[in-house]
């Protein structure tokens, strides 16, 4: 299994997200994460999706596939060009007096933050590649986790071109 | 001039060259049927919403043009789903109109209110809900253009019903603009010279034809580019009559039910050239064992196409308006004599074809059901729409039916809808008033829309309902039969229907055949007169559709009608 991240470019109507998740269920591609949001232009929304296949065959099926929605303007594979890619994690962890210094040096370590604090618990931000919000969440298990949100990857191309001038690849 | 939504739809309908709407009426609908009433709008009302869907698509397939379709919110809109995912299988243009609860209401679990789109969202190419009236027009052009461009499909536009009596200018856009979809499909000139090259390097090509040839109205090209390569050539169900079946080398349709000759010649090929096809599982055998020794060359206007089941060596994308033609050009201009090059192979396989065609054994006191397709097919005349319903008549009548040309075979082949046929014949007559339209059906399938016969009836549509009376659910019983030690389970109908009753309790005339001598004549009798006649002929029920495929099986390992005669 490999994991590619496309960014998808669509018209920005109603029912265009039940557009692209229906049509991830029907074909039943394998989706690790997906999300939208608005983009510099007003029209139009960007969706992000990591999608996992077994082979190239099957990445060309979806994005073929996707290409085929009326709504969808454009898709790129960022995972094949030089890109930045981000997510964001907010982690509520149980913060016991004994336990504090130890989540602020791991949160130190990790170029985190700690975002809200109460009597009982912590909740910690960090951006960064899917491999260190794995990472924090791993090391974190060892203490009380109480919820997780995370938003998916999003990703941009380095250099000035953005993803809406870029060929299809 | 200021008119109102159900107005303005009609007046689009109008712009878009729409001559009749197959519909049913309901609540949130009223006020479009209220105009319908007063601008006399032709309009075919059917007796249940999947006639309708169903008949817009027999309209679609028999005239080339959008079929439209009407229901009201809720059951009515649901009732057409079938239809839909059936023309959407087979891409089919279909443009199904269906009224949504009041804007107001929406999302409120209101009396009649289903969420059409969110359902056929898999199954619609796309689809709209209308909520705003400055929504509409733009909405209604955009869904049929891209119902009948590019890979055609159904487009669902559901309008909320206040949209209906809003007032507005009739503005009908001329152009549409969609960021995403242009409708135009040129390709490469360079994966045509790929394609033309690999013919030139082949020695045993055949070329392997489907309903994207139909869709695009290209047989034309397509026969001169068979002409050209002298190559065998076989099709699948969907594209029966796009090859002419006098076409020297034609082995009809390959597949689970294909020809022995289709079959063995796409296993024994070098080089497989499809046109319009999407290597369906019906026609494939199992799919890592088709073509093995072939290079596969694959025409399609749809990139999804490409690889989605097979891997192919030389894609052509694009149109075949744009590729059919070059690839005909080109093959005329490449200097070879390709159909002598091919002579051998091409007799080859034109000989196994005459050796191994379809066949049946008769026998004595029955009418048997292949017998009744030829026979109707013989008295039916050249120019007569065939048109199936779902089982083994279906097959039957794909094998036994000299299908000429296309758009004369009408079928529910990527989704197998039982109940397709009558609704679709009845389409179809509309759309082509001067032809003769003859339904194969089966006494399970019949049953599924036989409410229709009402409409044939009542509309005076002349369309001729031959039923192949078997007193099964012939197809799950062959299977049965072949797969499941003979355990009928619910596939028997030995009930007490008498079909001819039905029929003339509907207004249909009614005809029963049993014995064989009488076949001709009943069945000649009934093709020249005037008005809906169903025909029911009983059939023995222990007839197997072959040669067979079995599910899981190569193409070359199929049960044939000698050995199991045997
Ligand atoms: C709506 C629907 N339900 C069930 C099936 C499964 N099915 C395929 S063929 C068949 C039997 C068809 O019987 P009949 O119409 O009498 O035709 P025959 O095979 O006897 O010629 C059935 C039940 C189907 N294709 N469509």
């Amino acid at each position: 299994m490999r994991k590619f991240l496309l960014a998808i470019l669509v018209d920005n109507k109603p029912g265009v997200l039940t557009h692209v998740a229906g049509l991830i269920s029907r074909r039943a591609f394998n989706i690790e994460s997906i999300n939208a949001g608005y983009t510099e232009e007003e029209s139009v929304t960007r969706i992000n999706i990591v999608v996992s296949v077994d082979s190239e065959w099957e990445l060309e099926q979806v994005k073929h596939q996707l290409s085929k929605l009326i709504d969808v303007v454009k898709i790129v594979n960022l995972t094949e060009v030089d890109n930045i890619t981000r997510e964001l994690v907010l982690i509520k962890v149980r913060a016991t007096a004994e336990a504090r210094a130890d989540l602020i040096n791991i949160v130190n370590i990790f170029r985190a933050k700690i975002v809200d604090v109460s009597k009982e618990n912590v909740v910690i931000e960090l951006t960064g590649e899917e491999s260190k919000i794995n990472a924090i969440c791993e090391v974190l298990s060892e203490y009380e986790i109480v919820e997780i949100a995370r938003t998916g990857a999003i990703a941009l191309s380095r250099g000035p071109v953005p993803v809406k001038q870029m060929q299809e690849n | 001039m200021r008119i109102n939504g159900a107005q303005a739809v009609l007046e689009s309908l109008k712009q878009e060259g729409v001559d009749v709407i197959f519909g049913y009426p309901g609540g949130v609908v009223l006020p479009l049927y209220d105009e319908i009433y007063k601008m006399k709008f032709p309009h075919i009302l059917v007796r249940h919403e999947q006639g309708a869907a169903l008949a817009a698509d027999g309209y679609a397939r028999a005239t080339g043009e959008v079929g439209v379709c009407l229901s009201t919110s809720g059951p009515g809109c649901t009732n057409l789903v079938t239809g839909i995912a059936t023309a959407y299988m087979d891409s089919i243009p279909l443009v199904c109109f269906t009224g949504q609860v009041a804007t107001s209401v929406i999302g409120k679990d209101s009396f009649q209110e289903a969420d059409i789109c969110g359902i056929t969202t898999p199954i619609t190419k796309h689809n709209y809900l209308v909520k705003r009236p400055e929504d509409l027009l733009r909405t209604i052009k955009e869904a049929f253009f891209i119902a009948r461009t590019g890979r055609p499909g159904p487009v669902v536009v559901d309008i909320a019903t206040d949209v209906f009596r809003a007032e507005m200018d009739f503005d009908y856009p001329e152009e549409v603009h969609l960021k995403g979809y242009s409708g135009l499909f040129k390709g490469e000139e360079c994966a045509i010279d790929a394609a033309v090259e690999a013919l030139l390097q082949a020695k045993r090509p055949l070329a392997f034809v489907g309903g994207g040839v139909t869709l695009a109205d290209e047989a034309e090209d397509l026969r001169a580019v068979i002409k050209k390569a002298g190559i065998p050539v076989c099709s699948t169900l969907m594209g029966l009559g796009c090859v002419d079946p006098d076409t020297e080398a034609y082995l009809g349709m390959a597949g689970m039910h294909g020809s022995y000759a289709a079959n063995m010649a796409i296993t024994g090929c070098d080089l497989l050239i499809g046109i319009g096809v999407r290597f369906d599982d019906r026609v494939t055998g199992v799919v890592k064992e088709f073509a093995p020794e072939a290079k596969i060359v694959h025409f399609d206007i749809d990139a999804a196409e490409l690889n989605k089941n097979v891997r192919v060596d030389y894609p052509v994308l694009g149109d075949l308006n744009w590729s059919l033609p070059r690839f005909a050009k080109k093959l005329a201009a490449c200097g070879v004599d390709l159909p002598a090059r091919f002579a051998s192979w091409r007799e080859k396989i034109a000989a196994m074809h005459a050796s191994h065609p379809f066949s049946y054994q008769k026998r004595n006191g029955v009418i048997m059901p292949q017998q009744v397709i030829e026979t109707a097919a013989r008295l039916s005349g050249d120019d007569t729409i065939f048109v199936t319903d779902v089982g083994q008549h279906q097959m039957w009548a794909a094998q036994f039916c000299p299908v000429s040309a296309p758009r004369h075979f009408l079928t529910s082949g990527g989704l197998g809808t039982m109940g397709y046929g009558l609704p679709a014949a009845i389409g179809a007559k509309i759309g082509r008033p001067k032809q003769k339209v003859v339904l194969f059906t089966g006494d399970g399938s019949i049953m599924m829309n036989c409410q229709e016969m009402a409409t044939a009836a009542d509309n005076g549509v002349d369309v001729k309902i031959v039923v192949l009376h078997n007193h099964l659910l012939g197809m799950v019983a062959q299977w049965q039969r072949m797969f499941y030690e003979h355990h009928y389970s619910q596939s028997q109908l030995h009930g007490h229907t008498d079909l001819v009753k039905l029929a003339e309790a509907m207004g249909v005339a009614g005809v029963h055949v049993e014995k064989p001598e009488d076949l001709e004549k009943a069945l000649s009798d009934a093709l020249s007169r005037e008005g809906a006649v169903l025909i029911d002929v009983m059939v023995p029920e222990d007839a197997d559709v072959l040669p067979m495929v079995p599910g899981g099986k190569r193409l070359d390992e199929m049960i044939l009608e000698q050995e199991a005669a045997k």
